[in-house]
């Protein structure tokens, strides 16, 4: 049984398995919150049921000193805390790895693997010892194998305790139970096994200017930062907390001084049909507004959004993906509403997308979003995706410059209404094919009909073929010129590289692992990543100047490299696609494994 | 009557209200309407509410659904931005337009097509919230610019004009916004606009969702023998249950009125409906007897109109949210950009 363990410091992943609604979450975060405080790079993936409680739940750490933090496909140490999933979880841990189990019960030897390292620990039955109410039992068994891993993994224990200090420091009986929990689970491990395993950490200094965060709040964060007044939404997994979180920052910074009343108004609509309509209402009188949600959402929403786009009203959407299509899996992550955000209604509709990568992203993307929303006067899409959302990633501190002002594009008040004389809602036009607008309540002069009907480039009602082709070529026009103002895409370039990856969103952190490891074994490749839809002069280059193109993405119809065949000069032989859609974060080894092959094949064939 | 377009020049006999504006100020375009369209009677009155509010007309935002209701915006208040939206949102967009700014009036026009099927959810959620604006429902029991199907306002055995029967039952917009805790519930009639101009006024000044629900004939797909939207069973079957009257706040009430059948009712803006009871039993301020009431009467095929509830003391949707008194849509970026320093500080929690 006593193989020679290799020693891993800094460098492992674990897995949590675990029952829903046990209340394991909140052990699972604080573990990856210790090792993100000894500065550590670190990144913690809750994979969970749409269930409240019962079902099984995993949750993963990945460890990296490099930075490499993306999902990884081999499990160093598994906790296993549920007994429905043993087999399964039995069989994840890598050969030469560790199993925690609860020894409160023997272990069925049928389960039993000669090449891992089984650590009993006999969480329950220290936990019925020291707690009577059954509910605490429960609860505090994921505090237990917390402190058993802290030995086994040597965390810095005053870094766990100041951090039960900030969480309970004024409920002094929760403090108590705590403590006393942790202490059973690292007395039990220091005194039975050996501590710590040869998987270990040890202090950095990599995180010092880092936040640990989660897309869904640094979204919010960045509304309230753009000066979102409005915002309207319906409750929707996996884009919830970014409504929560809006609320709790406005609760924060939104108060009038003086009267205490509220800077904003959040309206939780009746569904997503209305919940864009408050939206666009609100921007079209002068708010700046959005709303979060994710794809049955945007299914619902795209019959407004096609009025947004037409009448040319601004309109901040978030889309957060899960695993579609219909319900599909809500609690798992995907990046399946490309396309469908890209032409989202009916008729000729193209709007504009942009794709954060990280919380960082998130945060200073939807700053944008409203800035070219209200400059290009139309719906602007942010999509991100589950993992993004509400994972909690460890990010460089958010940063603020403070001469920031909105661009609130072209809008006339009544001075320049009075010496325009005459005023038409869409037109003249300017160099971004944007006619000014005007708002509710400014002056007569300015009064214009919004309309979803045919209209002209005047603003009246039309049903003139001329009339009405000359303002949707406008609009095309428009949508192209945004081109030059989203986001330039990110590109990593090596010397003498004839292979892109092109990638989008979350698959950043496995493709900038994939691109190294793919190096080390002699391929070399480029990455792109895509920040923005329409794509720019950058996205057309990247493509003309490789031989072979990988798009990596995490959806099964290879949405994004869709959108490149059909909105970029790229030839289709060029592009290879690499899918991965099963609903979890993606990992390097899919996308190394994949272009590995494929370029195995292309030897071959080519 | 889209051909004929309306003359610049206002009749020497016009008069001006105190902005100096006469009623032309608050007409639109020609009514593209079929000639002879309730629709037509409602907009008229619509005009002459605004005009004698004297409601400056910028401060005044218009907006509709789809449907031949819902083009009606068009034919008032040009100087107003109107906003024809999409079928059955207008509540929505709406609800967000007085989220960004809540000075304005806001006053939707809605038909039953539009306000019954495809948005009665968006509708019942309007209300419920207590959305501050004037919901006219232009109530013809019929779809209108698809030729003629039934609505869902036709009543049980009413006859299509091709001679069909209505078996489903009607939704009543007005026992619905009763149910649903409506602060403010009228019917009136295309046909009478000495009924409907107070109605409107009294709406208008109302501060929470204040619903009309007008009866006005189609004339061309269901104003036929057999049909219990017609302008002859209309009038046949009217019943006033009370009598309507809107005195501005700036005016003082110097008509006597007997206090045993007229009550006075302050609005949230200082002015005042006088509510004269038609009906000797009934009360407008009890949502259950009113309830009760119309129901019975309903039943025997009677039209109940008039201000049929009337609550003046409800909280709207900015009373429920807390916001504050001026438009969220002129708040200075200042007062809603946290800033630099505070997001360092804030970050400090994400360690």
């Amino acid at each position: 049984m006593h193989q020679q363990r290799v020693v891993k410091v800094n460098d492992f992943a674990l897995k949590l398995a675990n029952v829903n609604g046990t209340g394991s979450a909140s052990a699972n975060s604080l573990l990856m919150q210790a090792i993100f405080r000894m500065g550590i790079p670190v990144s913690g993936k809750n994979l969970f049921p749409s269930n409240i409680q019962g079902l099984p739940t995993w949750y993963e750490v990945r460890v990296n000193h490099a930075g490499h933090v993306a999902r990884a496909l081999d499990y160093d140490l598994v906790v296993a805390m549920n007994a429905e999933t043993y087999a399964r979880d039995v069989k994840e841990v890598r050969s030469g790895g560790y199993l925690l189990y609860d020894s409160t019960w023997p272990l069925d030897a049928s389960l039993m693997r000669e090449d891992v390292q089984f650590l009993g620990v006999p969480l329950a039955q220290m936990c019925n010892d020291i707690f009577g109410e059954s509910r605490e039992r429960i609860l505090m068994k994921n505090i237990a194998y917390l402190g058993a891993l802290m030995a086994l993994l040597d965390i810095d224990t005053a870094i766990v305790d100041q951090m039960l200090e900030e969480k309970f420091g004024k409920k002094k009986a929760l403090m108590d139970s705590n403590h006393r929990a942790l202490s059973c689970g690292y007395d039990y491990a220091r005194d039975h096994l050996d501590c710590p395993l040869p998987i270990r950490l040890e202090k950095m200094n990599a995180t010092s200017d880092s936040i640990l965060i989660d897309g869904n709040t640094a979204t919010a964060l960045g509304c309230v930062y753009a000066g979102a007044t409005v915002a309207a939404w319906y409750p929707i997994t996996p884009s919830t907390s970014v409504m929560d979180a809006f609320k709790q920052f406005c609760e924060k910074f939104r108060k009038d001084p003086e009267t205490k009343k509220n800077n904003y108004c959040i309206v939780q609509a009746e569904d997503e049909l209305s919940a864009i309509g408050m939206v666009i209402g609100a921007n079209w009188n002068g708010a700046r507004a959005f709303t979060s949600t994710s794809g049955p959402g945007v299914s619902l929403m795209s019959e407004l959004i096609g009025l947004a786009y037409y009448a040319e009203i601004p309109v901040v959407l978030v889309d957060v993906q899960r695993t579609g299509p219909s319900t599909g899996m809500p609690t798992r992550t995907q990046q399946g509403d490309i396309l469908a955000c890209a032409y989202a209604s009916h008729g000729d509709t193209k709007h504009i997308l942009l794709f954060p990568a990280n919380p960082g992203e998130c945060f200073s993307l939807v700053v944008e979003a409203f800035d070219l929303a209200e400059r290009f006067q139309t719906p602007v899409f942010m999509l991100t995706d589950l993992d993004i959302g509400m994972n909690d990633w460890v990010c460089p501190r958010l940063k603020w410059d403070d001469s920031y002002r909105p661009d609130r594009g072209r809008v006339m008040d009544a001075a320049e209404l009075e010496a325009a004389g005459k005023f038409f809602r869409y037109s003249p036009e300017n160099a971004d094919h944007v006619a000014a607008r005007t708002l509710p309540g400014t002056s007569s002069k300015g009064a214009f009909f919004t309309r979803g009907s045919g209209h002209n480039k005047l603003g009246g009602y039309t049903e003139i073929p001329d009339e009405y082709q000359e303002v949707m070529d406008r609009l095309l026009k428009k949508h192209a010129a945004a081109k030059k103002a989203v986001p330039a895409a990110i590109v990593q370039t090596q010397p003498g590289a004839r292979i892109g990856l092109v990638s989008v969103g979350g698959c950043d952190p496995a493709v900038r692992e994939a691109v190294d490891v793919l190096a080390a074994a002699g391929t070399k490749v480029d990455y792109l990543r895509v920040r923005a839809f329409p794509f720019g002069a950058d996205v057309e280059a990247f493509l003309a100047n490789h031989d072979r193109v990988y798009v990596i993405e995490q959806n099964r119809d290879a949405q994004l490299k869709t959108l490149l065949l059909v909105e970029t000069a790229v030839a289709k032989e060029k592009l290879r696609s690499v899918l991965v859609y099963g609903g979890f974060p993606l990992s390097s080894r899919h996308v190394v494994d994949s272009v590995t092959r494929q370029e195995q094949q292309e030897k071959v064939t080519g | 009557m889209a051909s004929i377009k309306k003359p610049i020049v206002a009749h020497p006999s016009a008069r001006a209200n105190k902005l100096g504006l006469t009623m032309r100020d608050y007409e639109g375009s020609m009514s593209t309407l079929c000639a002879g369209c309730g629709h037509d009677s409602v907009t008229a009155g619509i005009v002459r509410a605004f005009y004698e509010l004297e409601t400056p007309p910028h401060m005044i935002a218009k907006l509709s659904g789809i449907g031949c209701s819902s083009k009606t915006p068009t034919y008032f208040v040009s100087g107003a931005h109107g906003f024809n939206s999409a079928h059955g949102r207008m509540p929505s967009i709406a609800t967000g337009a007085n989220a960004a700014n809540r000075s304005l009036t806001y006053i939707g026009i809605s038909g039953d097509g539009d306000s019954l099927s495809i948005g009665i959810g968006q509708l019942a959620h309007a209300i419920r919230r207590n959305l501050n604006m004037l919901y006219v429902l232009e109530n013809n029991g019929v779809y209108g610019l698809t030729k003629g199907q039934f609505s869902a306002s036709a009543d049980v055995g009413t006859k299509s004009k091709r001679g069909d029967a209505n078996k489903q039952s009607p939704i009543d917009p007005v026992m619905l916004g009763l149910s649903l805790g409506a602060t403010f519930v009228a019917r009136g009639f295309s046909g009478d606009k000495a009924q409907l101009v107070p109605l409107l006024k009294a709406g208008l000044a109302h501060r929470g969702f204040a619903l009309i629900d007008v009866i006005s004939p189609c004339v061309t797909f269901n104003d036929h023998e057999g049909s219990t939207k017609s302008y002859v069973y209309t009038r046949k079957h009217l019943m006033q249950m009370v009598g309507t009257d809107f005195v501005p706040r700036a005016e003082e009430i110097t008509t006597s009125y007997d206090p045993g059948t007229t009550t006075a009712v302050k609005l949230h803006d200082g002015s005042t409906v006088r509510l004269s009871k038609v009906a000797p039993d009934y009360d407008p301020s009890d949502r259950q007897a009113v309830h009760a009431y119309l129901q019975r009467i309903q039943g025997k095929g009677e039209v109940p109109t008039g201000l049929l509830y009337l609550d003046p003391r409800s909280s709207d949707m900015h009373d429920m949210s807390g916001t504050v008194e001026s438009p969220l849509s002129r708040l200075p970026f200042e007062a809603l950009c946290p800033g630099s320093a505070k997001l360092d500080a804030i970050q400090e929690a994400f360690r």
